[in-house]
């Protein structure tokens, strides 16, 4: 299968991708490509013009900026999954990027480009919110940086606007007796999540929950977090009755997707059950 | 537009077209068809090559983001007239019917020996996710990657 025909730009600086952006508005920014070229393939996607920004050296790489830790946007799975800063102090992204695709795809497909493209069965959005990230945007008038709770919009829509590049994604550092878990119910030919759902949850010196954060992706049109069960847990002992109760609420306000594979009655049933499974996981690991 | 390639050792530099794929140009420009085309659409991995060492799907990746790489196909595998152990690995374990998915398998096993020498069974079936057999249900594949795996552990 053969893409229609398009004017490859390669940049070598955020300021040279964004010259490139502006003089072909219909051009697709090009990462990892792992989404967008089997949709151009397909002819799903047939922009005019591809910008390579996988070379930028200020795109990508992994860095420890003090209380938090920040990952370019062009970074590869692999490399965050080999990474031993993001396995230490953010263990819930090679969790995840554990089960985004396969080898091969997780040694193209960038941290950024997921996250741009906004897939709604992608499993990092719901990881970002859940650790409370947020995404760095550069365009013609600057930057501006966007809290991962408004990043994501609608299907396939973000926050960012034609003429932005996503440069880098900033995640807090957990403080003590944080623990973190990315539970997914997999299409078993695609992978890609049905429900999959995030959870960061810290305990207080008593044991009870002193913060938490749930994110949903798959269930719905786009990634979202889950307040209502948040809400309920904070300040209560982390008991499985509990987390039962609050994992109750998970489906509560949502809008499910329903396809061949799964109805949205049964998207909401796999929503609560993962919910508990990312929130009970989690609870163990803050517990240590 | 030009582009610079060293594939199996070999430096190429050709002219293409943008949306030329990087497994039609293996194929078709350079006549290395080692490198199968499966499903072309990212999910058989029969395309796989090693890009930099690394494992990727050839027909979701255009010539042009290769310009500059080490490419290493199927036929760049075997040293002075040996297969490399994991060619070795599928020879002695019967970890092929048709063929059809075997050089990708196999270099997808390549790069994950690279980087876990020692793999469980788990491990292994998880690494060979993106790459579907129609033929052998799986089970003389992994035989063959426990193979190599022991084979290039003893350094023979």
């Amino acid at each position: 299968m053969y893409p229609s025909t398009f004017t490859y730009y390669r940049a070598g600086s955020v300021q040279e991708a964004l010259k490139l952006l502006v003089e072909n508005p219909d051009a697709k920014l090009l990462a990892g490509g792992h989404s967008l070229i089997p949709a151009m393939k397909l002819r799903l996607a047939s922009p005019s013009a591809l910008i390579d920004i996988s070379r930028v050296p200020e795109l990508a790489g992994i860095r420890d900026a003090g209380d938090r830790i920040v990952i370019g946007a062009t970074t590869r799975y692999d490399d965050i999954q080999r990474s031993e800063l993001v396995r230490q102090v953010l263990p819930i992204l090679p969790e995840a990027i554990d089960v985004i695709g396969d080898l091969q795809v997780r040694n193209m497909g960038t941290i950024g480009g997921s996250l741009a493209h906004a897939d709604p069965a992608a499993d990092l959005p719901a990881v970002v919110l859940a650790l409370g990230a947020e995404l760095k945007a550069v365009g013609p008038d600057g930057e501006r940086t966007i809290p991962a709770d408004q990043f994501f919009v609608d299907l396939f829509t973000t926050a960012l606007q034609p003429n932005e590049i996503l440069t880098e994604i900033s995640f807090p550092k957990p403080p003590a007796r944080t623990g973190m878990s990315y539970q997914k119910f997999a299409n078993p030919a695609s992978g890609y999540a049905v429900v999959g759902a995030a959870a960061v949850v810290t305990l207080g010196e008593d044991g009870k929950v002193a913060a938490v954060r749930v994110g949903v992706t798959g269930a719905g049109p786009y990634a979202v977090r889950r307040q209502n069960v948040e809400q309920a847990l904070v300040g209560q002992e982390p008991t499985a009755a509990a987390i039962e109760a609050a994992s109750q609420l998970a489906s509560e306000g949502m809008t499910f997707n329903s396809d061949i594979f799964a109805s949205d009655e049964y998207r909401a049933h796999l929503t609560r059950v993962f919910v508990k499974r990312a929130l009970t996981r989690a609870v163990e690991r803050a517990r240590g | 537009m030009q582009i610079t390639v060293t594939v199996n050792g070999v430096t190429y530099t050709h002219d293409v077209e943008p949306r030329l794929l990087l497994v039609h140009y293996l194929r078709d420009v350079l006549n290395l068809t080692g490198t199968h085309i499966g499903c072309d659409t990212s999910q058989c991995g029969a395309c796989t090559v090693l890009l930099n060492g690394k494992a990727v799907k050839s027909c979701t990746l255009f010539a042009v983001q290769a310009d500059g790489a080490e490419i290493t196909t199927i036929e760049g595998l075997a040293r002075d007239g040996q297969l490399h152990p994991v060619q070795e690995g599928f020879w002695e374990k019967h970890g092929l019917q048709c063929g059809y998915c075997t050089p990708g398998m196999i270099m997808t096993a390549v790069d994950f020996l690279q980087r876990n020498p020692n793999p469980t069974e788990e491990e292994i079936r998880h690494a060979i996710e993106g790459n579907l057999c129609r033929c052998t249900g799986y089970q003389n594949i992994v035989r063959a990657i426990q193979y190599a795996a022991e084979k290039m552990r003893s350094g023979s």
